[in-house]
């Protein structure tokens, strides 16, 4: 019998994103965004060591409503990286694994990045 | 790497809609994929509708109304309808479980059945296990001792034995394996949540000798840590099992052995 014309069954298309895949997968694209921000502080360093016109011009960028959108998306990043980070800490001593933790400590992440990256712009603004 | 999209074979496209059965007023449409594998075209989408007054409660007695009144030519595996088995796994309602524990009233609106997800057909719901099946013999799923056979059976106490618990009712119906999106891009080198969840089976056995053999079999980038721990596995499990559980065991040990 021939196999090789088999088809291969639909995966991505037809399973219902569940709050621990998306949670997953939302850990592999904020640590990519973040490595895309990590090069954006370079560019802010070498603007610095470079004179204070380019710092000037790079500070300006920053500061405008684009510069500020890119600045919040990091921060969005950079909290939900951390507390998923935590939550995968507590599964490697195996802490966490029922279904019902683990929907709780998704929901606890979600909500945790958006108050931390509020709470942390609030300083900012503060502060400024 | 993983490959997001279906391969051009494999494209499900829009099929037949079978008719509505004469007089009946209460009924619910099935979405059914449907691959011939003699009809050289590609998988297509077949709507069948079901009388729910004159059919009993689960996905299963509906799928087989479908067979025996409407198209007998709808392929599937089923064995022993009540959840023991593990034969008619499939993705319904856009997750996966069995057939015939799973209740035509607990899914809202048209009914979605395609086989497990990301495994090559054979016919229509019926998925090819034969890779799994091969991962699952590389595990070795049986007890390995050096030392001779007792008279009797080898002992265990409760406090050993309870350490099974969990693991020994798994009925390898592949519902966790073909949810885990990690087994999706890599299984042909990832073992998966099931087969895992077997190993640490064998591994957690107090009267296994072979502990220490079986992890370093374990001790591999793909095989074991391709988990990510996504946990659709357990979200997954129509036996209410916790593979995600079992495989963070094994990395645990893999850790506290060293």
């Amino acid at each position: 019998m021939a196999t090789s014309n088999r088809p291969l069954s639909p995966h991505l298309q037809i399973y219902k994103p569940q709050i621990t895949s998306i949670t997953s997968i939302m850990h592999r694209i904020t640590g990519i965004l973040l490595t895309i921000g990590t090069l954006l502080l370079v560019c802010w360093l070498v603007a610095a060591a470079d004179s204070p016109e380019s710092y000037e011009a790079f500070q300006g960028f920053l500061g405008s409503i684009f510069g500020r959108l890119l600045l919040f998306g990091w921060t969005l990043a950079l909290f939900y990286h951390l507390c998923n980070g935590i939550r995968h800490m507590f599964w490697d001593i195996g802490v966490g694994f029922t279904i019902s933790s683990a929907v709780r400590s998704g929901t606890v992440t979600l909500i945790a990045t958006v108050v931390l990256t509020l709470l942390t712009w609030i300083a900012g603004y503060a502060m400024a | 790497m993983a490959e997001f999209k279906l391969p051009a074979n494999s494209q499900v496209q829009s099929g037949k809609e079978w008719p509505k059965p004469q007089g009946a007023t209460n009924t619910k449409a099935f979405k059914i994929y449907r691959w011939d594998p003699d009809s050289g075209q590609n998988p297509r989408l077949d709507t069948y509708h079901v009388d729910l007054d004159d059919c009993g409660p689960m996905i299963l007695d509906a799928l087989l109304k479908i067979k025996n009144e409407v198209d007998s030519t709808l392929t599937l595996r089923r064995s022993c309808r009540e959840g023991v088995c593990g034969s008619c796994a499939m993705n319904i309602d856009g997750t996966n479980t069995l057939a015939c524990t799973k209740y035509i009233d607990d899914v809202k609106g048209d009914v979605a059945v395609y086989p497990l997800p990301h495994m090559p057909v054979v016919k229509d719901l019926v998925p090819d296990l034969n890779g799994i099946y091969a991962q699952y013999r590389s595990i070795e799923p049986w007890l390995k001792s050096d030392t001779p056979a007792p008279e009797r059976e080898r002992l265990q106490s409760p406090e050993e034995r309870a350490k099974l618990d969990g693991m020994w009712e798994c009925i390898l119906c592949f519902c966790c394996s073909t949810s885990c999106p990690s087994y999706w891009w890599n299984g042909d080198r990832y073992l998966g949540p099931a087969v895992l969840l077997q190993a640490y089976r064998w591994i957690a056995d107090s009267r296994d000798e072979y502990t220490g053999e079986r992890l370093d079999a374990l001790e591999d980038p793909f095989r074991l840590y391709r988990c990510h721990t996504i946990m659709n596995c357990t979200k997954t499990c129509p036996k209410s099992l916790n593979p995600a559980k079992a495989i963070g065991d094994i990395k645990k040990l893999m850790v506290t052995r060293r």
